[in-house]
């Protein structure tokens, strides 16, 4: 391998590899970026490789990790695009973790496309560059004859060269300067706009091992671990000799509590990977390590575990939305007087949802092999796992034994699901301190019940919800209580208002409030935190003050929008209320709104925006009188830009609607004394395919830039599906899941 | 431990195993055949079906010292390197997310069509009522199901 000299104002590095393809790095400077959800995501050298064999294969390799979310297939398709790939000869790989090459690898806040487009669309246009600049030596022409297209450098006279032909010659080619740079019109797209199947596909469908969960590693053994069952417990004594000689079992031992592991240098992430004191269990195989856990006799110290009781904490959200003080974040001096007014009309209503779990299909799972340094050489460890943020494990790597970055290697996988889960790595913390303890390449894999006790949560809450209609039927003024948990001192992830909520931005006369208690239950990222819950309160209140004020729902929703206007010109974060206008009535129109249903079957309208995205749903929905109800179809209508992968961005928003609704349709965790009360699926349960509704997806392609959908088709579908069960039934649902209201999704 | 003769894939097994490990450990520890997932234990989930006889099975529930005929996995799906009508259909329809409960949803379909070339909405309703997708993927489960019948069988569904 020879590096080619870089030129000073170029941010491209270049070098010929092995076989004489060539391979293009990015480099970007740092900067830090901050997530929508609140997250902070340190960017800096961002990275994609592009190499190309003699034979002309493409090799892309993505360094965004793949939950699901489609990253692995999008991203790629922007660079192929640039090139003048052709897809048939593109593969695609992961990158290995490297910071010094990639910068930060992570995947969370939908944030992948608006991060990585235009390192994506300058590296394929820079290769496409040399690529010409090639073909102009070999065939003796001007560069300005020269475009690429199907894989090839094609002259006006019809002559061409291949890339595989071309590839050794263009790895020597001087690094075009990103400034002048020129872009593909899209009109000429040929793979951005179209339907491209994942590139894993393949290796899914016929069972190829990828994920976590599969790694095998020579001289591998196997564990599990036991935490306390009220966080916060530590392991004192367990019956160390009656498992020791179960089968299978070759070490068993107590892990201290260690709060140093939690450091990391990611903000959000700081405090959460800390190792909870346990029972770790090693042995030959997974099922031998499981049978034993549940043999397990522990002696806890209880001392600082947890005492939440959801009951209590619901009693004190109802207790505090009576007594109406809080933390005054919004205000206006018309709230009052609207308020005051006899000739208006007032409703106030209560809205309650549940603490959920991540359920991520694949559960946590982690192997790691720490190694002493012989003979003076430093200690190592290497990682295999699937993670959103995989790069951490080396913090943690750092706390616990001081390795340094370099000490640690990390070969990030598949995830069988993410979340948000995945972004908290108290799993690998185990798995690494198992492994250095016992002296041996370590894969723990947690039980089902392991996963839903010990995960990050949504966290719950409660807003209560005031509002004035004055004889016209206008909102006269808008109260919102927002009553939920911090953590000392600091709100959990996904607690409260972020900020850019209807409430906080686009209503006049409205007063927002807010009130947290202190949690110990862990909560997390779990997908469009905060939006999740508010989206389900606000669209919710909004239709009942629509009907309040005897008005259609959609009416009054574009009337509460007002003018078309952007809250911050430029900033794609920010609500557009021109957009938002546009997919809801976009969405009404093509759900029939406002045409005749038969008895029981109601229209329900939502609308939401969070990670950049404008998305309005209508829900048409069916009840019967023992109050089983079936979602017909949901209508969605989407701007997020001009869309990559027309299949991947249907398939998240399918999939969200149906997540949305498995949600809140079924899914609560409850505490006692700090223990979880639900332990498997069979008290957890996850909509089966027999509910599943007809999804119309529809894009609206603006000409904003584009932006993710992995999470902001998921808040609106509650509201939707509850303003439906109330256009059909008169029935109002002001708390999640449904299941515990009496509903029962058929 | 106790010895135990297992065809999997066409191929015979002797293995040395405790009797009471479910035939998922059995495959994917011992056997490294690690297509066919874990998602729960307690056969809720649907992640780890394969089919033992030809009938879809929760393997995670089974004891390998009570399985009674030979097992196909994931793996053993592809006929000679021929991908199934159904798998295919699965690429073509673009069907996974995560991907993790693919291959148990690729085997209760492969059951399904065996006994049922061309399934309604409803049988398919029925028959993969066992698989969990945490993605929410049903609807292009549901469409690949019957494209693999009509490849299967030829012409187009009615």
């Amino acid at each position: 391998m020879s590096i080619a000299k870089l030129s000073r104002r170029s941010l491209l590095k270049v070098s010929a590899i092995a076989g004489g393809g060539f391979l293009l790095e990015a480099t970007l400077p740092a900067r830090v970026l901050a997530a929508e959800d609140g997250l902070l995501v340190e960017s800096k050298d961002l990275n994609a490789y592009v190499t190309i064999d003699a034979n002309g294969q493409i090799t892309i390799y993505s360094s965004v990790p793949e939950m699901g979310q489609g990253v692995k297939t999008t991203l790629p398709m922007i660079i192929a695009e640039e090139m003048g790939a052709r897809w048939e000869d593109v593969r695609v790989i992961n990158a290995p973790l490297d910071a010094a090459k990639y910068g930060m690898q992570g995947a969370g806040g939908s944030t992948s496309i608006p991060r990585n487009y235009g390192t994506m669309r300058r590296m394929g246009a820079s290769a496409r560059e040399m690529l010409i600049s090639a073909a102009a030596l070999v065939m003796e022409v001007e560069r300005q004859e020269l475009e690429a297209r199907d894989s090839r450098v094609v002259r006006r006279s019809g002559e061409s060269r291949t890339f595989g032909e071309l590839a050794t010659l263009a790895a020597k080619q001087p690094i075009p300067d990103p400034e002048t740079l020129s872009y593909k019109d899209p009109r000429a797209y040929t793979i951005i706009g179209k339907s491209v199947s994942g590139v894993d596909n393949l290796a899914i469908a016929t069972g190829v091992g990828q994920f976590g969960i599969d790694v095998d590693v020579p001289g591998m053994k196997y564990a599990s671990y036991a935490r306390c069952p009220r966080p916060g417990g530590r392991a004192l004594r367990f019956n160390e000799s009656a498992i020791r000689k179960l089968p299978g079992i070759t070490d068993a031992f107590i892990l201290a509590p260690d709060e140093r592991a939690g450091k990391t240098t990611m903000a959000f992430l700081d405090g959460l990977a800390v190792l909870h004191g346990g029972v770790a269990i090693v042995g030959d195989d997974t099922w031998s390590v499981m049978d034993a856990k549940n043999k397990l006799e522990v002696e806890w110290d209880e001392s600082e575990a947890s005492t939440d009781d959801w009951a209590e904490k619901v009693a004190w959200g109802e207790r505090v939305a009576r007594e109406g003080s809080g933390q005054v974040r919004l205000d206006s001096p018309a709230v009052d007087a609207a308020f005051a007014d006899p000739n208006n009309r007032v409703i106030e209503s209560f809205y309650q949802f549940p603490y959920v779990a991540h359920i991520c299909m694949e559960p946590m799972n982690c192997t790691a092999d720490y190694r002493k340094g012989r003979a003076g050489a430093p200690d190592s460890l290497e990682i295999w796992f699937g993670s959103q943020f995989p790069g951490q494990v080396k913090d943690i790597a750092k706390n616990l034994f001081g390795l340094e970055p370099d000490q640690v290697k990390v070969n990030p996988l598949r995830m069988g699901g993410g979340f948000g889960r995945r972004a908290i790595h108290d799993f690998a913390t185990e798995a690494m301190a198992i492994s250095h303890r016992t002296g041996a390449p370590v894969k723990l894999t947690w039980t089902r019940t392991d996963d839903i006790h010990n995960d990050f949560f949504r966290v719950g809450g409660f807003e209560n919800m005031k509002g004035a209609i004055d004889p016209a039927g206008r909102l006269a003024a808008l109260e919102q209580h927002y009553i939920g948990f911090q953590h000392e001192g600091k709100p959990v992830i996904g607690s409260g208002l972020r900020g850019n909520e209807l409430t906080m931005v686009a209503l006049p006369n409205a007063r927002v409030k807010q009130t947290m208690k202190e949690i110990d239950t862990a909560c997390g990222p779990w997908r469009a935190p905060g939006s999740n819950s508010n989206a389900f309160v606000e669209q919710s209140f909004i239709h009942e003050l629509a009907h309040l004020a005897g008005r259609d729902h959609l009416e009054f929703l574009l009337e509460l929008l007002g003018e078309r206007r952007w809250i911050k010109e430029g900033d794609v974060n920010a609500l557009n209320t021109g957009r938002a206008i546009d997919v809801i009535k976009l969405a009404a129109e093509k759900a029939g709104w406002g045409r005749t249903l038969p008895s029981g079957t109601g229209l329900g309208l939502a609308f939401y925006f969070c990670h950049a995205a404008h998305i309005a749903e209508v829900a048409e929905v069916s009840v019967d009188a023992k109050r089983n109800f079936r979602v017909n179809k949901v209508t969605v209508a989407v701007d997020v830009g001009p869309i990559i992968n027309v299949s991947g961005a249907l398939s998240q928003v399918q999939g969200s609607v149906i997540d949305g609704l498995s949600t809140m349709a079924l899914q609560q965790i409850t505490m006692k004394r700090g223990a979880i009360q639900q332990d498997n699926f069979h008290d957890y349960s996850v909509m089966r395919i027999g509910a599943t509704p007809v999804v119309e997806v529809h894009f609206i392609e603006s000409d904003n830039p584009s932006t993710g959908l992995g999470e902001p088709a998921l808040p609106p579908l509650a509201p939707a599906v509850t303003n439906a069960i109330f256009a059909a039934t008169g029935e109002r649902i002001r708390s999640m899941p449904l299941r515990e209201a009496g509903f029962t999704l058929v | 431990m106790s010895k135990h003769k297992l065809v999997v894939n066409g191929i015979e097994h002797e293995l040395d195993v405790r009797p009471d490990m479910p035939l998922l450990w059995v495959l994917r520890d011992k056997l490294k055949l690690t297509g066919t997932k874990y998602g729960c234990g307690i056969a809720q989930c649907g992640a780890c079906t394969v089919h033992v006889g030809g009938a879809a099975t929760r393997s995670c529930v089974l004891p390998v010292s009570a399985v009674t005929g030979p097992v196909t996995t994931i793996e053993g799906l592809a006929q000679k390197g021929d991908l199934q009508p159904l798998q295919a259909a699965w690429i073509e329809h673009d069907v996974p997310q995560c991907g993790y409960c693919q291959s148990g949803q690729i085997m209760a379909a492969a059951a399904l069509l065996a006994g049922n070339p061309r399934p309604t909405d409803k049988d398919i309703d029925q028959a993969m009522a066992g698989n969990y997708c945490r993605c929410g993927t049903y609807i292009r489960i549901r469409e690949a199901i019957h494209a693999a019948a009509d490849n299967a069988v030829g012409g187009t569904r009615g």
